[in-house]
């Protein structure tokens, strides 16, 4: 049982800088899933922990040790490969042995922990067979039971589901994080697929560009994700970013030709404050009062149903409606102020709202504070 | 082409190393080396002493007519051996390609062939083609043709050629019909779809899509035609009859071991190995192109 | 739809190709079993007579004009072809090892070094290496005979192109569960490379078996004399060659490469087709 910190961890290769500084501490027996696009440096992080890749600059702490100069094998940690990385001329059982031999175990003792690995994972009947006898699935259990049975300090999981075809991926999704919360390992889980990151994690990191954009828990990622990267990865079908200006004293933003009120919530930011205003699809709702927006295509998803819609000038909008709800050319909708999120134009970042009663309160807190 | 992960450590790869570059460099580095020394020096009549004679030697290979006339009938031998082994293979591989049932029968029953030493081709030859005792041989003199390759020099040179070619076709149909095979079934339909046929998707299709085979066998067939080919032809006549058969190989070899004159042969070896780079520098242009492909 | 050409005639084509390529072959095989002074006249039959195969006992224990048993020969040209393929894989896998699974100073030296030894045929160097070999004294050795022959460029290349397919992720898996470079190497690396092991051994095995120009230069003692040396040896004698001696003898000398290839024919084809030679 043991806690993974990072430190400050830097990587580049060349004059490509992939990983722009990263810390993270995890807490023992704490699943992190990592969630980023291809190329936002989560494999590189990973690789980085499991010593298959040097840091230029930074500390990995596992279990409060130092190990950043440590070999791979000397970290006490198992991975989990995306290709499985099964050894192919070894049966099931001696792939998952082989880690144990190599430290010298005992026969019997390797047999008994291969033997209660197998039984957790349902391959008892498999251990005399050959990878490519296997299918995906069993293959995909051979690789999580090589990991298990060594009982390290720290699970790495580097998208090992991609290979598996989507009904498989949601039963094995289950499995893993069955099997994590039994076992209580720490681990470590990069993915670039939301819905297994959303699942998994007790945390998320959701990585841009080599720097965290968010860490927090799937909910609080989900519900006030922290930038406009985050909240247009997050979430499917994505959420809809509409650029505008405040006004009204921060509680209004005029977005293609209408002002959406913010009801309760003020935006502490000048009128006039270029800003972007998010709102998911299945948040949007119809109404007779509401904005006109010209509809392009409607998909019909089966219970509910996708309405795109643009206007001249280039702002388009996504609503997840009830299938059969009454669209014709034009859509009349309107944003209800509880689902709203506002972030800064310039910087992407998400502005806080205060409740604009509070204004005064606030503004009294932030005097004291300043004397 | 680089590897992701490493092993570290400095002593465990020159351990491993070690060995080979040994041997490389005492049998093949250093010999290549006084190969170049000696070209630019002339031994004594007694082979008592040497002396420095810079491009002497190179300047009168180059002005021996008989020198000539063997670099002339290497490059005959060498395109008759490439062209004759590569065209007979290309086309059994195409054929053997058309139709999957027996395709893994006539590969066996024409891949044994490879197994066979050049020296031995020439003997299987010279048993068929011999004029008294060889089965064609002797049939070709019964009905009035003058058949001898040990008096005629065409008909030697044509024997030399049929043999080394022979030998080789197999390694060609092997790797003619690992390339027809590794063309997607896909692109040939696609070409039906588009109404090419035979002839015509043979050379717009599938013909473009094996150059980069193409190129690596003409290389490899170039290789073997100028080097392999000494036991050959050296066991047909020894590259007579006078010196019709006679390659650049075999000269090096007569020159050398025969007559003793060991700067005209090393000098000789310097220049088949400027051959070699080039042919490589050739084959490392088309490999290039093959990966690209 | 037009129906394809008529798998009848490449199916023809392709069988009489078989047959021409056999001829040479049937040839020496079906006059071996017959009269010697027959063949001399030109009266090779095609049909192989049962009562002559006495011939091979004869060329095995007692040889031929030109050359000694055939069995001795058979036995070095064994011992030449193991010692060759034996050598060049011991020798190859560790460098081509070494030269792709690490980072070392003249990494890439040395790797180019065993490269250009590509360009360097044994045709190209002949007399110098003989005289080093002169030199150590190797000349009438087996020593002398294989040694040359083992360092070469070829199997390291091929080595090295097999393990740049071995995927990272395995070498990873490998390292995570503590396995250092020697015993990755046995474990793992030699069992995955099996097939291409076994490819390569062909390869060298029918190379080994095949060479002519070095042995006559290098092996002078008839005692050394490989079975292709032996075979041109009795072509050589111009008068009173014993034909079917010499064709029971081309047999003999063809079965044993022609085996190892028919018989490791699928590792043998994926190997060379997929390592390009």
């Amino acid at each position: 049982m043991a806690g993974l910190k990072l430190d400050g961890l830097r990587k580049r290769f060349g004059n490509n800088e992939i990983l722009k500084g990263v810390d993270l501490a995890l807490a023992d027996g704490e699943m992190l899933v990592i969630v980023g696009a291809s190329g936002c440096g989560k494999s590189t992080l990973l690789r980085i922990v499991a010593g298959l890749e040097t840091p230029s600059a930074g500390r990995v702490l596992i279990d409060g040790r130092d190990v950043t100069g440590l070999d791979p094998s000397a970290r006490d940690i198992a991975m989990v490969f995306q290709n499985y990385a099964l050894y192919p001329h070894m049966s099931v059982f001696e792939n998952m042995a082989y880690a144990l031999k190599i430290r010298g175990l005992p026969r019997s003792e390797i047999r008994a922990k291969v033997d209660a690995a197998s039984a957790l994972l349902g391959l008892e009947a498999l251990l005399e067979r050959k990878p490519r006898q296997l299918s995906g699935g069993q293959r995909q259990r051979v690789a999580m039971g090589r990991a298990i049975v060594r009982a390290p300090k720290l699970f790495l999981f580097d998208e090992p589901l991609s290979n598996l075809d989507a009904k498989l991926r949601v039963q094995m999704r289950g499995e893993i994080r069955r099997l994590q919360r039994r076992l209580k390992v720490t681990s470590l889980y990069v993915t670039h697929d939301q819905v297994e990151a959303m699942t998994l994690g007790d945390r998320l990191l959701v990585m841009h560009q080599g720097v965290p954009a968010q860490l927090a828990t799937p909910t609080e990622v989900f519900e006030r994700p922290a930038d406009t990267y985050v909240a247009g990865f997050i979430g499917s079908p994505a959420m809809n970013l509409l650029p505008g200006t405040l006004g009204r004293d921060g509680t209004s933003v005029r977005v293609a030709d209408a002002d959406v009120a913010l009801g309760a919530w003020r935006f502490d930011r000048p009128d006039g404050h270029r800003v972007v205003l998010g709102i998911r699809p299945e948040h949007v709702v119809l109404d007779a009062l509401g904005m006109t927006w010209p509809v392009e295509v409607v998909e019909l998803l089966g219970s509910e149903m996708l309405v795109h819609a643009g206007r001249p000038g280039g702002a388009s909008l996504t609503l997840k409606i009830a299938n059969g709800a009454p669209v014709g050319d034009a859509i009349r909708v309107s944003f209800p102020a509880a689902h709203i999120h506002v972030f800064d134009e310039a910087t992407g970042l998400r502005i806080e709202p205060a409740l604009a009663s509070s204004r005064v309160r606030e503004a009294g807190s932030r005097a004291d504070a300043g004397a | 082409m680089e590897r992701r992960t490493l092993f570290p450590g400095r002593v465990l790869p020159a351990l491993l190393i070690l060995p080979q570059l040994v041997l490389t460099g005492v049998f093949f580095l250093w010999p290549a080396i006084q190969a170049i020394k000696s070209s630019l020096e002339r031994e004594d009549a007694f082979g008592t002493s040497t002396e420095f004679v810079g491009l002497d030697n190179f300047v009168d290979l180059f002005g021996d007519p008989l020198y000539l006339a063997a670099i002339g009938r290497t490059l005959v031998f060498c395109a008759c051996v490439t062209g004759i082994a590569m065209g007979v293979a290309l086309g059994l591989a195409v054929l053997a390609d058309t139709e999957i049932r027996g395709r893994a029968f006539y590969r066996t029953m024409l891949i044994w062939p490879y197994a066979v030493a050049p020296a031995m081709a020439a003997v299987l030859w010279v048993l068929m083609f011999h004029p008294q005792i060889g089965l064609v041989g002797a049939w070709l003199n019964r009905i009035g043709i003058a058949w001898d390759y040990k008096l005629d020099g065409t008909q030697a040179m044509g024997l030399v050629i049929l043999a080394a070619a022979w030998k080789q076709v197999s390694y060609n149909f092997i790797f003619f019909l690992a390339g027809l095979q590794a063309i997607p079934k896909t692109i040939i339909e696609a070409a039906r779809i588009d109404g090419a046929r035979g002839v015509r998707r043979f050379r717009t299709i599938v013909l473009p899509l094996l150059m980069p085979t193409v190129y690596f066998l003409l290389v490899v067939d170039l290789v073997y035609a100028a080097f392999d080919t000494f036991a050959t032809v050296y066991a047909v006549n020894g590259g007579g009859p006078g010196q019709s058969t006679q390659t650049l190989v075999l000269k090096v070899y007569l020159d050398g071991v025969v007559n003793a004159n060991v700067g005209s042969s090393s000098a000789q070896s310097v220049v088949l190995m400027a051959g070699v780079i080039v042919l490589c520098a050739l084959q490392f242009r088309f490999l290039g192109r093959k990966a690209a492909a | 739809m037009r129906r394809r050409m008529p798998p009848l005639i490449p199916h023809a084509v392709l069988i009489l190709a078989i047959l021409l390529f056999a001829l040479p072959i049937w040839i020496a095989v079906a006059g071996s079993t017959q009269d010697s002074a027959a063949i001399a006249r030109g009266e090779v039959s095609l049909v192989p007579r049962l009562s002559g195969l006495g011939v091979y006992r004869d060329v095995l224990v007692n040889g031929s004009a030109g050359a000694g048993p055939v069995w001795r020969s058979l036995l070095v040209s064994a011992a030449m072809a193991l010692a060759i393929a034996f050598g060049k894989i011991a020798l190859s896998l560790p460098s081509a090892y070494a030269v792709t699974f690490f980072r070392f100073p003249f990494r890439m030296t040395a790797f180019w070094l065993i490269f250009l030894t590509l360009m360097l045929p044994v045709e190209v160097r002949l007399i110098p290496t003989f005289q080093v070999m002169a030199s150590l004294d190797l000349i009438n050795s087996f020593t002398g005979l294989t040694i040359p022959l083992v360092a070469s460029a070829t199997a390291t290349l091929l080595f090295r192109q097999t393990f740049l397919a071995v995927p990272d992720e395995l070498v990873e898996a490998a390292r995570m569960d503590g396995a250092g470079p020697l015993r990755f190497l046995r474990d793992i690396l030699i069992p995955v490379s099996g097939a291409n092991i076994a490819a390569l051994f062909v390869i060298l095995f029918v190379y080994g078996w095949n060479q002519y120009l070095w042995p006559l230069l290098v092996a002078t003692d008839p005692k050394l004399d490989t079975v292709v040396i032996s075979i041109v040896k009795m072509v050589g004698v111009d008068t009173a060659t014993e034909w079917n001696k010499v064709m029971a003898t081309a047999v003999l000398a063809l079965v044993p490469p022609v085996a190892v290839v028919l018989l490791m024919q699928r590792w043998f084809v994926k190997g060379l087709t997929e390592g390009d030679k």
